[in-house]
Parts: C-alpha cells; structure tokens; sequence
C-alpha cells in the first residue's frame, strides 16, 4: 500500500498500462514536457519518449481524429481533453466517428480509443473549466463512459480502459485531484463496468459518481449522526449501468437520491430514475428524487457553491424522501 | 537567352484527344499492357457507377453517389498505390474501392441501407467510407503517424473533395500532418461542385495553393488525366515514404452527375459547363491514345464492353439478392466486448417480437 493523490494514481496507472503495452499512447495539449496541467502525465515523456507520449498541436477534434487513425493502426491512445468544456470541438470525432466505427465495420475494427477528461466545478476556474459533460456521452452509443471518484479507483480503472477494447470516455474529478487515499500498486481492481457500494445503508440509497461520491459519504455520515442509515453507491460505470447493483440497493432500500454536477434537466439522474422505478416500482417508497446543478449554464465561480449540490443539498433531499 | 519556362499549373500527361504531352516534373513509362489495364479499370469503374444508379432509379438503393468524370482521378491514384499503403475514402470512392479489390457489393449493401460498410479495411487497406465530410483526413494522418511509429515503408492516402477543403478537420489535418511529417497524401478532387455550391464558395485562391501555407507541397494535376494522376500520386507517396512528409494533391475534374441520386444539378449548374468537360471526358482519351499508338485492336475493346456488361449483370443479381439483415444486426458489432445495455435491450425486443409468432 502507498498513499497517492488521485492525479497520482492516475499517473501510476497510467504509466502501468504502458509499461505493459508498448501499443499504448498518450496524447494531448501539454502532456509531455509540463506533464499536462494536472500533471497527470508528469514524467511519462521522459521515460516513455515521444513517439509514445506526444504533444500535440492545439485542436481538440485533431487529438481525437488522428487517436482513431492511430488505433486502426493498431495503437492504444489514451487522449487528454484538457478541461471538459473543451471537449466540444472534439465532439463529432467521438460521436460520428469514434463511437460507430466499429459498428460501420461491423466488427472488423476495434477503436480501444480512452478519452481522458477532467470534469466538474469547485476549483473557481473560469468559464468553460467547471462542467459536467457525460449526459452527452452517456447518450451516445458505442462510447463506454466512466468516472473515478477515488485514487484507488482511478489507479485501476484507467488500466481497465486502456485495456479496453472499446472507446472509453473516462471522467475525472478534478477537485479530487489532489486528495489521497490508499492505494495498492499492481493489484487489480473491481471490474470496469461494475458499480461499488462504498457505504452500506438501510434507509436510503445515495446514488453518485466522480466528485460527488465524496459529498455523498460526508453527507451519510452526517445523516448517520441524525440516526439515519444511509446507503451510497458509487456507479463508476455511466454507461453500461450496474443496474443489479443499483436495483438490489433501492429495493432493500426503498428510498434514492440520484447526486451529480450535472445539470439535472436531460442529465443521468432521469435515466436513473426511469430504471430504477421501473426495476423496483413495488418496493419504493416515495419518489426518486435527483440533486444536480441548475438548468442553467455553469456560472461564474464567486456563484458555484450555489450551483454545485454540497451535503446540505443532498441532506435536504434524504429528508424529503423520508418524509413520504 | 531566355528563361527557362515554369511548368504549367495544370499537371497533363495525356490530353483531352490522347496525346502523350510531357511535363518537367513528372514523367511516367507505361507498356501497352498498363495502359490496357488502365483502361479496363477505368471502364469497369463507370460501369459499376452507372449500374447502381440504375439501381438506385428502381429503388433498390436508398441513394448512390456517382463517380462519373472522376474515374482518372481514382484509378490513377487507386493504382498508385502499394499494397501496404492505405487508403481512407469519402463517400465516391468507388474507383479506389476497385483498385484495392473491394468487392463493389459491399458498396452497394451501404447505400442499399444492409449495413454501413463492413468490409474489411485491414484486409484491403483500404478504409471504410466517411461520410461526415472531411473526418477521414484526421484518421488518415494518425494511421499515417502509426506507420511512422512501426518504422514501415508506407504511406497513407486520403480522399476528400473541394468542398471539403472548409472543414476545421480538414485544416486540423493538414496541421498535424505537417508538425509530424506525416507520411500521407492528401488527394483533393476539386469536382467543382460541393453539392450546389461552386468552388469559390470554398476558396479564393487554387485549393493546391493551399498547401504552401501549411508548410508542404501542393501539386494540381488534370484529374481526368489516368496517366498524369498516377504519376503524381506514385511521387507524392513515394515522398512520403522516403520521409518527406506529406503533399496536397488538387486533381481538377468534374463532377459529371449529380451529388448523389437525391440532387438535381439542373438547379444550379448550366449545360454549357458540363457539354465543355465532355469534352475532357477520362476514358475517351485513353481509348484515343491506344487507337492512335495501335496499342489495342478492337477485340480489345470490345472485350471490355463485354466484360463490364457482365460485371454490371452479375452486380446487379448480387444486390437483389442481398439479404435483409436479421432485427438482432442492430445490437451487433456496437461494443467489442459485452455491454448490459445491448444485451438487455436485444433481448426485451427480440421477445416483443417472438410475441407475433405464437
């Protein structure tokens, strides 16, 4: 065991991955020689060289389209998007190409493409560096989409999507960035597409991923103080849901919360809120009920802590669904 | 003394009445037997166009994009290159297709709505249509910076056209191709015509100009020249393996037909145009070039009319004969490895259907 910042982990994983396929590639916006602007990638271009970690001009939709010819060719790219509201220009790369290639080949092709994206509010940044962008990809399919909300996690899911055979969007908290955890090198992790129940609860059933993982357990462990038993999944998984997971909880629990950045209008919590009332219609006990940001643009940082649902929010949400 | 005299901008081995014209930059050394086969190429090509837009007037493909007039700027190209080159096509590639020995059903199974593609690229090298404009020419580079990274001895080609040419990918492409070196072509068919909209729409200098911007070089070539198509494109790769990165291509041609069966060029175009590029029509010119060198004898000829009769016949039987695909194709080939989201919902509609059969 080592204790990691979760930007640490990643580059822990990171660096695994490619040590153990010299098919693997990072590329991206500064990732070489400043070791990205979370230094994620710090030191990899130094060890690896770079042909294998490559910096790349400044065009989002570049990185993407030249990672698809890469990988024809037979290469891993994993693909640093700088900041999420960045990811747009890139956009069609990932939604016309990435994610139907192999389909359009029908099977013949396989695109193991990871888009790599620092996602979420909460470091007072400006405009366009805040966001919370899944909802788009999570719809699009073809695309696996993920969040690490742990340096654990993080460490081995983004092995997991290197490994991949498929495209991989992989969300990563950026305010979490620098928080540590223990984290056991080389071992293997919980499956890429599987969800984790992180706290275990009887009353209700927070639902959460990336940055909002740890607002859900602090917000548990408050109810807990109030005598409530909370219980908290982390999806990991966007898309494929973990919908075993999930319905087995929300059953036992009856109650849920569904927490994101996003805003909630269209986002992931809907989708959640369907299938799960779908899936467990006769055991619940009040409606789903969802804590997001606004259906607004990201606003200005002086404003975020309003927009960004904090363990108030969500505590406000656990006495709502009580209260049915 | 005088000066010596700047090659014209129109790369032109072989004219509109099939003369053999020489060019200070590129030579080309054919024996009647390429020059045969060339024009079968050529033939065969246009008549596997002309099949599937019949195909198309009685609804048996949803749509088809037409090749007719650029058939010298793909074979030339198409025949340029090596097996371990690769190709990644637009939508029109038909003729490469050919070069690269796609089966043209396999064209005809995506614009008869069968599937989106599916043949092999690896097996062909030769890539799978791109139909979101310009996107291939970012794929194209970074195959070629895979190739780069293998150390292997070839290049990549990418075909895009004039309207193309005003896509950020396009531009992104060039970028990169030229910070990396990249060993690609990039082979323009300015055909003139981005559906309805004429060349100067997109530009407003030579689209070959272009090039020197980007810090390579660009090169236009009569594109309903075969000869000089193949000749260019043969040194434009060769560049590019030898490691001197990558070069613009302009083929000049025309777009004899419609954008696709869809379009009506009659809306936008004058007949006088398309009556003048008849006149530089590709085939004709090769025909005239073998008559003329006596190069090859009518039963020449003819046994290519009837060679391309059967091959549009049998296409023809082939595309009828194309089954439907199975409801459960849908959830097929989405993800390379298994996904609970396909599995359940082929299953539930899979079910949903079992339920008419009872």
């Amino acid at each position: 065991m080592t204790t990691l910042s979760l930007a640490k982990a990643l580059n822990e994983g990171l660096r695994a991955a490619m040590e153990t396929n010299p098919k693997v590639l990072v590329m991206g916006e500064d990732v070489g020689k400043l070791g990205g602007v979370f230094r994620v990638t710090d030191g990899l271009q130094k060890d690896f060289g770079e042909d294998r970690v490559i910096d790349t001009p400044l065009a989002e939709s570049g990185i993407i389209g030249t990672a698809i010819g890469l990988a024809i060719r037979g290469y891993r790219p994993v693909c640093e998007i700088q900041f999420d509201g960045f990811v747009f220009p890139a956009a069609d790369q990932i939604i016309t190409q990435l994610a139907k290639m192999p389909l359009r080949s029908l099977g013949k092709l396989k695109l193991p493409v990871v888009v790599r994206i620092p996602c979420g509010g909460g470091i007072g940044a400006v405009e366009h560096h805040s966001e919370s962008p899944e909802a788009y990809f999570t719809h699009t399919s073809g695309l696996r989409v993920v969040a690490c909300s742990n340096p654990a996690d993080a460490y081995t899911m983004i092995q997991d999507a290197v490994r991949c055979d498929d495209p991989v969007v992989f969300f990563e908290p950026k305010r979490r960035y620098w928080e540590k955890a223990e984290v056991e090198l080389g071992a293997p992790g919980l499956a890429l597409d599987k969800a984790k129940v992180v706290r275990q609860g009887d009353d209700v059933t927070l639902l959460a991923y990336g940055p909002m993982v740890k607002t859900c357990l602090e917000a548990a462990q408050a109810a807990a103080e109030d005598g409530r038993s909370v219980e908290v999944i982390d999806l990991r998984s966007l898309n494929p849901l973990d919908l075993p997971v999930l319905t087995a909880s929300v059953n036992r629990t009856g109650r849920c919360v569904v927490v994101h950045e996003a805003p909630i209008f269209g986002g992931l919590g809907g989708e959640l809120a369907a299938r799960l009332t779908e899936a467990c219609f006769y055991r619940l006990e009040s409606p789903i009920l969802r804590v997001g940001g606004f259906s607004t643009p990201y606003p200005p940082s002086r404003l975020e802590e309003h927009y960004l649902p904090d363990l108030d929010r969500v505590l406000d949400a656990v006495d709502r669904v009580l209260a049915y | 003394m005088t000066a010596p005299m700047a090659p014209p901008e129109l790369v032109q081995l072989l004219t509109p009445e099939g003369e053999r014209v020489e060019h200070p930059d590129y030579e080309i050394d054919l024996t009647a037997e390429e020059v045969r086969s060339l024009y079968r190429d050529l033939v065969l090509v246009r008549r596997i166009d002309l099949e599937a837009v019949a195909l198309q007037r009685q609804g048996e493909l949803g749509l088809w994009a037409s090749l007719l007039g650029q058939e010298a700027a793909q074979v030339g190209s198409g025949r340029a290159l090596t097996d371990a080159d690769m190709a990644f096509p637009t939508y029109r590639e038909h003729g490469v297709a050919w070069c690269r020995d796609v089966d043209p059903l396999h064209l005809l199974s995506l614009f008869r709505g069968v599937n989106h593609g599916g043949w092999d690229p690896q097996e062909h090298n030769f890539h799978l249509y791109s139909i979101v404009i310009g996107s291939q020419t970012l794929h194209a580079v970074g195959y070629a910076m895979g190739i780069q990274r293998d150390g292997a001895e070839a290049a990549t080609i990418v075909y895009f056209g004039d309207g193309a040419t005003s896509q950020g990918d396009v531009n992104e492409a060039f970028i990169w191709a030229s910070v990396f070196n990249a060993p690609v072509v990039f082979f323009c068919q300015n055909n003139q015509w981005a559906i309805s909209e004429p060349l100067e729409k997109q530009s407003r200098i030579p689209l070959y100009k272009r090039a020197s911007g980007f810090g390579f070089p660009g090169v236009r070539v009569d594109g309903n020249d075969v000869f000089a198509c193949l000749a260019v494109t043969r040194k434009a790769l060769a560049a590019a393996r030898a490691g001197q990165g990558p070069t613009l291509v302009e083929a000049f041609t025309y777009r004899m037909g419609a954008h696709t069966t869809s379009d009506d060029p009659t809306r936008y175009r004058v007949a006088d145009e398309l009556e003048a590029w008849k006149l530089k029509d590709p085939i004709e010119r090769v025909k005239a070039y073998l008559f003329r060198g006596q190069l090859a004898d009518q039963e020449f000829f003819d046994k290519v009319e009837a060679e391309a009769d059967a091959l549009g016949k049998e296409l023809r039987r082939r595309c009828l004969a194309l089954p439907d695909p199975a409801p459960e194709a849908i959830f097929q080939h989405v993800y390379a490895e298994p996904h609970a989201l396909m599995a359940e919902e082929r299953e539930q509609y899979l079910t949903y259907l079992a339920g008419f059969e009872r």
